[in-house]
């Protein structure tokens, strides 16, 4: 798949994104950029809160109803801004065709009482554009089962019937049938049992190779970003702290002192199966957050910049970090 | 499967024996010699006791009960009413349609009006509608139906002349019944499949429909509804023993020739024997009635037809 | 008494504490509920009543037929008109309330502790006592409600005593279950293991411990049965089976009065008004508790 125009097929610019109740308001994303090509694979990492899942869900704009918002901020899809589209196209065009999503349990992400095949099958009729008929959606149904190794007779079966990384294969069925540009991932295999995780990741990380799918992977095992990732965006408080290519955040160098944490000792490209190790204290409390750098309160190398102003992002070719330690050495050059 | 239905069916068996048994040794507390109420004060005390003897009412409790109940099953013979001294079978029966009749119409008022506005008050949540339904539903459970029936008849029959205020005839003399009945229903109804669907609209594969790109209209119907009704239709079939319960009440405020008024009419006269047929009768079918909306809940859900696909 | 009990005691010293917090928290969520606090308010209102009828209305005028005076309208004198034997109808409405929550209490206390008692052995001891206790429960709540009760109240006659034994017996089998699934998931818990080993006897776990941790889901079943307890009283006692003349049950009063309804509405309003508000007072209460206890829960 080449972009016949130039635009990258994603973009996000200066995003932010607020939760708001009649309570209090949640500042769950607060201007972030990312880009996004074909085939690329970004590894969107973070702790729980971080707002990884709501960037995801407002891609698509699944936000909760009332509560959710933009407020900032475009979406671009190959240069359409997916906010200014209206609902019924968003629905016909973009969900479950151009971007799919697939969340993290798929243990209650697949409706009980509807056959796996019926699930697929719905994905592929309401975005029919070629007016295929029954047979040949069915057909398709097959073959998607079949390409995540599922046989095809399974297809009448109801989700209980399979186990858990079965099911999530599933989802992963549903979320291609269409053979999108994107697939946005949250967390796939973060329910399921260690050994399945590898099988079902490889699995993925094919798919995704053979049908050309763009894919936002958000996870907090750097291990798996490691093993599929193109490019890594670190995510902390609702804003991007640190990204880069893979190599970028995996080599030793300047990294963001959240990065350090996060990583422990900064793994080999060649390692895998690292675990975060906690950072001591909580992330801020998204209603109320601090002024200056987010990170300020925890971090082991704050200075006094750091509580008063919110530091500038330095690029370095394809690396850039968010933090006032690094903003100065870009003037040394 | 149709093994497993076999089996639901044979368990009445025992439920109902049980059923018959609780009633019988309720009633086995009445003060009063049957035979005496029978035969009347004038008979002499030989053939009070004669009858008593020929009857078999000296025999132990359990005697008692075990030709009891082989005489309904066998012979449909539930004894003779104190009261017109014919027996008890042809009265019942005669009566029973017009409760079963009452029942039905109302549950299926009940049903037909709480279920759909329950589903437009979930997705419509916070909405104008949505705060009336919810008060006007409360309201309605609090209500005593017979007061309510009561209001009702002020205003469409004797007031209006629209509607028969008694009798069991024609089809307009079950709409205000139908109404006092089901309303109460309507309510409990409206507010159960409420919450089930508020429940199941924050559930992940809502989340996943909609990330496909379904239209609302589907999930609401494929994917919320269908998942929700499975508890709403648990709370239908509990709610007929109310509903039996209420249509007894109901029968008397109207007038009605059903088997609720019997009963009532039967334990003023004290007449026992049609109170007990009569109970025994209501119970076996309510429990009838629960097995068959079970039985309806399995061949639903997947998951449990799944389980007794087997067996 | 000292070492022997030390473990058990620091398990429900823990214990005792979280359930203070969540008690606080509890009231805290409970005041928020303005349904809840209307309830409650009602509640203690019809309480108050019905302790002091005989000081707002004395029992004469409930009692005291006066045919000159039958019929009137709502006036001055007669806040409530008089009925159809000329009693007034204030008094009588005042005093009913007394008794529906007499029917309500007495109901409720026997489904507690009789439901209470089973509940709780059966989920304790369970085995064939259980087995045996909640096979006859599924008997039972196989008859429908009302007919229980119509069956025991014409066997035994119709009086206040034998409709509060009525309703009570057919609402137990609900506790009992409800009970029992309540204390179910504790019995299997450390602290009762741990109390069991240091010696402590079972009556003991189970109201020390086992209860108050349970007693949730209990008390909200309670005052949302009690609003159904108490449409049931007047259902019954408005066919005839309940509460006899002249004792003032409002479900009787509208009894009395079908066949002047027509002229004389009054008199079935009001009545009718008052079994409204203690019924749904009693249901917005249970509900608020409900949505208290588990905020979860809330629609």
């Amino acid at each position: 798949m080449n972009s016949e125009n130039n635009a990258p097929l994603l973009q996000l610019k200066n995003v932010h994104v607020i939760y708001k109740t009649d309570a209090e308001t949640v500042y769950a994303v607060n201007g972030i950029d990312i880009e996004l090509d074909y085939g690329e694979t970004l590894g969107l990492v973070g702790e729980t809160g971080a707002g990884k899942t709501t960037t995801a869900l407002s891609i698509l704009r699944l936000l909760p109803d009332r509560i959710g918002k933009v407020t900032e901020g475009e979406i671009l899809l190959k240069g359409t801004n997916l906010l200014e589209l209206p609902e019924n196209e968003m629905r016909e065009d973009i969900r479950g065709k151009r971007i799919s999503m697939i969340f993290q349990d798929p243990m209650t992400s697949l409706n009980p009482t509807m056959t796996v095949g019926e699930q697929i099958y719905e994905a592929l009729h309401y975005h029919n554009s070629e007016d295929k008929s029954a047979e040949e959606l069915q057909q398709r149904v097959d073959e998607t089962l079949e390409l995540v190794g599922i046989p095809a007779r399974r297809k009448n079966e109801f989700p209980h019937q399979f186990s858990g990384g079965m099911k999530q294969r599933v989802v992963i069925a549903m979320a291609l049938a269409c053979q999108p540009e994107l697939l946005l991932a949250d967390e796939p295999t973060t329910a399921l049992d260690v050994t399945i995780q590898a099988q079902v990741l490889a699995m993925m990380g094919e798919l995704q190779r053979n049908l050309k799918t763009a894919m936002i992977l958000i996870t907090h095992d750097l291990g798996v970003v490691a093993q599929i990732c193109d490019k890594v965006a670190v995510m902390y408080a609702g804003e991007i702290i640190e990204k880069g290519t893979v190599e970028d955040i995996f080599t030793e160098g300047d990294h963001h002192p959240y990065t350090v944490g996060l990583f422990g000792s900064i793994p080999d490209l060649e390692e895998t199966g690292t675990r975060l190790h906690p950072i001591n204290g909580l992330m801020p409390d998204p209603t109320n957050l601090p002024k200056g750098c987010k990170f300020s309160p925890r971090c082991p190398r704050c200075m006094e910049i750091c509580k008063e102003k919110e530091p500038a992002v330095r690029l370095k070719g394809t690396h850039s970090i968010a933090c006032h330690l690094f903003s100065d050495a870009e003037k040394e050059g | 499967m149709l093994k497993y239905v076999g089996k639901r069916f044979l368990a009445l068996i025992p439920i109902a024996l049980g059923i018959a048994l609780i009633i019988f040794s309720i009633m086995e507390l009445t003060p009063g010699d049957p035979a005496r109420l029978i035969l009347g004060p004038d008979a002499t005390a030989e053939a009070v006791e004669q009858y008593r003897e020929e009857k078999g009412l000296n025999d132990p409790f359990f005697t008692r009960f075990f030709n009891y109940v082989y005489n309904a099953v066998t012979k449909l013979d539930f004894g003779v009413s104190y009261r017109t001294q014919k027996p008890v079978y042809n009265e019942i029966f005669s009566r029973l349609p017009t409760s079963l009749k009452l029942a039905m119409v109302s549950m299926a008022f009940a049903v037909l009006i709480g279920i759909p506005l329950g589903v437009y008050s979930a997705m419509h949540q916070y909405s104008f509608l949505d705060q009336i339904l919810r008060v006007v539903s409360m309201f309605f459970i609090a209500v005593p139906p017979f007061w309510y029936a009561m209001i009702l008849m002020l205003i469409f029959a004797l007031n209006l002349h629209w509607l028969p205020t008694s009798g069991s005839s024609k089809w307009s003399c079950f709409v205000l019944p139908m109404l006092t009945l089901g309303m109460p229903y309507g309510g409990k109804f409206l507010r159960i499949t409420r919450s089930t669907m508020l429940e199941v609209i924050r559930q992940d594969y809502i989340t996943t429909a909609k990330a496909k790109g379904v239209p609302q209209r589907v999930i609401t119907r494929k994917h919320a509804l269908k998942n929700a009704l499975l508890p709403v239709i648990t709370t239908v079939a509990t709610s007929f023993g109310g509903l039996l319960g209420g249509a007894i009440i109901t029968e008397s405020v109207f007038n009605m020739n059903g088997l609720g008024s019997l009963i009532v009419l039967s334990i003023k006269l004290k007449d026992t024997p049609t109170v007990m047929a009569a109970v025994i009768l209501l119970a076996i079918i309510f429990s009838l009635l629960m097995l068959i909306v079970d039985l309806v809940y399995a061949f639903i859900d997947p998951r449990i037809k799944a389980k007794y696909a087997k067996t | 008494m000292g070492k022997k009990d030390s473990t058990y005691e620091a398990y429900a010293k823990e214990r005792r504490e979280n359930r203070r917090k969540s008690r606080r928290d509890f009231f805290h969520r409970l005041a928020k509920n303005k349904g809840a606090v209307v309830g409650m308010v009602m509640i203690i209102i019809l309480i108050l009543v019905a302790i002091f009828a005989d000081v707002i209305a004395p029992w004469d005028s409930v009692v005291k037929q006066n045919a000159l005076i039958r019929l009137q309208a709502p006036s001055a004198e007669h806040w409530f008109g008089t009925d159809t034997y000329g009693r007034d109808v204030f008094a009588r409405v005042i005093h009913g309330s007394r008794i529906s929550l007499l029917i309500g209490v007495g109901s409720a206390a026997f489904c507690l502790i009789v439901g209470g008692f089973f509940g709780a052995a059966t989920a304790y001891f369970g085995g064939r006592f259980d087995d045996i206790v909640m096979r006859f429960m599924d008997m039972v709540m196989a008859i429908p409600a009302t007919l229980l009760a119509l069956s025991i109240v014409a066997a035994l006659g119709t009086n206040m005593v034998n409709l509060v034994l009525a309703i009570s017996i057919s609402y137990t089998p609900r506790f009992v279950r409800l009970v029992r699934s309540a204390v179910l998931p504790q019995v299997g818990m450390d602290y009762v293991e741990a109390a069991k080993a240091a010696g402590s006897g079972n009556l003991r776990i189970i109201f020390k411990d086992i209860i108050p941790n349970a007693i949730g889901p209990i008390i909200v079943e309670t005052t949302q049965s009690l609003s159904n307890m108490i449409l049931e009283a007047s259902g019954l006692s408005y066919i005839g089976m309940g509460v006899q003349p002249p004792n003032p049950e409002w479900g009787a009063m509208l009894s009395e009065a079908r066949e002047v309804m027509r002229t004389y509405p009054y008199l079935i309003t009001i009545p009718g008004i008052f079994i409204i508000i203690t019924a749904l007072s009693f249901n917005l209460f249970g509900d608020g508790l409900r949505d208290a206890i588990d905020p979860r829960l809330k629609t």
